[in-house]
């Protein structure tokens, strides 16, 4: 017989097998939806999908009577912003710094163990240190980001430029390089897909940062908007926002994993 | 004119001696082979002359001055692997080195500079049966095209001395043929002094100008790491010194090297 682990689904079964625990979890969520709101009409935790979608309607689709704005663009608007600026930040700081570290061992030997002591620094414990250092705009909010992810990128990256083989960094100076050549020409070009790598990784704690930094103090954004109508119980509004922040978070994944295949083929083929 | 002098040379680590009192020197444009047991500081003797690794007492000189303490273009390496840059096509791996040397800024060289290397390229790519390959990346490479490349792409900086540490050692049998044919080209053309450390004994014969055998002398079986390891033969091989193997040219031409396709190569005898 052969072994389980032999045993592999064509595509179209891949596919059905995928899309199974989505489907378990709609499922669960239906019947337990229903089952409340048959022993109560009123109940707000499980929302009927009629209501969902009349709530993603009047979010999505139609202007808020009192600012005249449709509030799911507006908030997507400040949330993806902040999040850009600061993953862009982040990302500037960890190939500039990563690079140096990993080439330099002058350079690591001064700089690294800072680099670590303030990567353990949990970020969240000092937002009320950029609140009140920063004031409560949209500089605070992007730097709790950098503050949470660039470290790691950092670290990340002094740490890949570091495993480059001994022997291609030989051979570059027998071809003659010099520090910065080797540095600009075999080490900078090498980190970039791990750049990727590490941002796609650093995702989850983006938004993780940014939804707290919105929750605590703005007057836009999905953060702040999930955190404003929890006082009213709005299951209603919060479950479409997490898929829709969620779906975000897949989206920008997947454009980064294309990006990496499109501009760095050499990584693709390497890995395969 | 590359000498290489090595007088009363010592490398040891802390209590560990790796070669004891190496005494040497080698002519311009030998062809020196070396083997030994591994261990015996065969690739430690490398990694000094390529300036890695320093000599702990003793003098390590080409051409009358100390090796420099890091590597340079002077001294051309080739690794049994790692030595390609896998972000980069088999072209672009060839056109590094006169780029890394002819732009000090940027590292690229751009219009008729960039022209006239990628001719140089061109030509050598060719001779080495690669040209057909020049965009596919270095792990795309079979191992006997990667080290073909690695060769080449040290060749082309044109450096007085080549550092070959096994660099057949982890290829197919049947490729060894060819690739002899390669280096022994290669050699003649540019006019290097190389130094090869090989554990194929064969090898070693077939190449060489000269057999370095690296072995200890001494052997304490209480503790093995007190002595280190010399030159405990030292054998001149019968072979025409390239000058008179072929005349000096002025410009060297690409040589013409059939180009063996590698799977016929697989399993010829070696």
């Amino acid at each position: 017989m052969t072994r389980l682990v032999n045993l592999r689904p064509n595509r179209g079964a891949a596919l059905a097998l995928g899309a199974l625990p989505f489907l378990i979890l709609l499922a669960a969520y239906v019947i337990g939806s229903n089952a409340r709101l048959a022993a109560n009409p009123d109940d707000k935790l499980l929302p009927s999908g009629a209501a969902l979608i009349d709530s993603v309607r009047s979010y999505a689709f139609e202007e808020d009577s009192r600012s005249g704005n449709v509030l799911l663009w507006v908030d997507t608007a400040a949330s993806l912003a902040r999040l850009s600026v600061a993953l862009v930040i982040s990302a500037v700081l960890g190939i500039s710094a990563g690079l140096w570290l990993g080439a330099v061992p002058y350079v690591r030997a001064f700089a690294a163990p800072f680099v670590t002591a303030l990567a353990m620094i949990p970020p969240l414990a000092i937002l009320p240190i950029l609140f009140i250092v920063l004031g409560l705009g949209e500089v605070a909010k992007i730097t709790l980001i950098v503050i949470g992810v660039a470290p790691c990128l950092i670290r990340d990256l002094a740490l890949r430029a570091g495993e480059l083989p001994s022997e291609q960094l030989i051979k570059a100076q027998t071809l003659g390089a010099s520090s910065w050549l080797l540095a600009v020409r075999v080490i900078l070009p090498q980190l970039w897909p791990r750049l990727i790598d590490a941002l796609r990784l650093s995702l989850g704690s983006a938004w993780l940062f940014l939804i707290a930094a919105e929750a605590i103090a703005s007057t836009e954004g999905l953060g702040y908007r999930i955190f404003l109508v929890r006082r009213y119980l709005a299951m209603d509004v919060i479950l479409p926002y997490v898929a829709w922040i969620t779906l975000l978070a897949f989206g920008t994944d997947w454009l980064l994993r294309m990006a990496r295949a499109r501009w760095f083929p050499w990584a693709e083929v390497q890995a395969a | 004119m590359s000498t290489v002098t090595v007088k009363g040379l010592w490398k040891h680590y802390d209590n560990h001696v790796v070669l004891e009192n190496l005494n040497l020197t080698v002519r311009d444009r030998e062809f020196v082979t070396i083997v030994g047991a591994s261990g015996c500081g065969k690739t430690t003797f490398l990694r000094m002359l390529l300036g890695v690794e320093q000599p702990t007492r003793g003098q390590l000189l080409i051409d009358g001055k100390p090796v420099p303490p890091e590597p340079g273009p002077d001294r051309g390496v080739v690794f049994q692997r790692y030595s390609l840059f896998p972000h980069l096509t088999v072209q672009e791996n060839l056109l590094l080195g006169l780029e890394l040397s002819g732009a000090r800024l940027l590292g690229r060289l751009f219009g008729a500079a960039r022209r006239q290397a990628l001719e140089k390229a061109n030509h050598l790519l060719a001779a080495i049966g690669l040209h057909s390959a020049r965009n596919k990346y270095p792990s795309q490479l079979s191992g006997g095209m990667q080290q073909r490349l690695s060769l080449a792409q040290s060749v082309i900086c044109e450096p007085k001395i080549l550092l070959l540490d096994e660099p057949f050692g982890a290829l197919d049998p049947g490729l060894t043929a060819d690739m002899h044919e390669l280096i022994l080209d290669l050699w003649r053309t540019h006019r290097m002094t190389i130094f090869m450390i090989t554990h194929d004994l064969k090898e070693s014969f077939h190449l060489g100008t000269r057999l370095l055998v690296f072995d200890k002398r001494r052997h304490d079986p209480q503790f093995p790491e007190a002595f280190g390891a010399t030159v405990t033969y030292d054998i001149p091989l019968n072979r025409q010194h390239p000058v008179q193997a072929s005349p000096p040219r002025e410009n060297p031409a690409p040589v013409a090297i059939p180009q063996v396709a590698e799977d016929a190569a697989v399993g010829a005898p070696v």
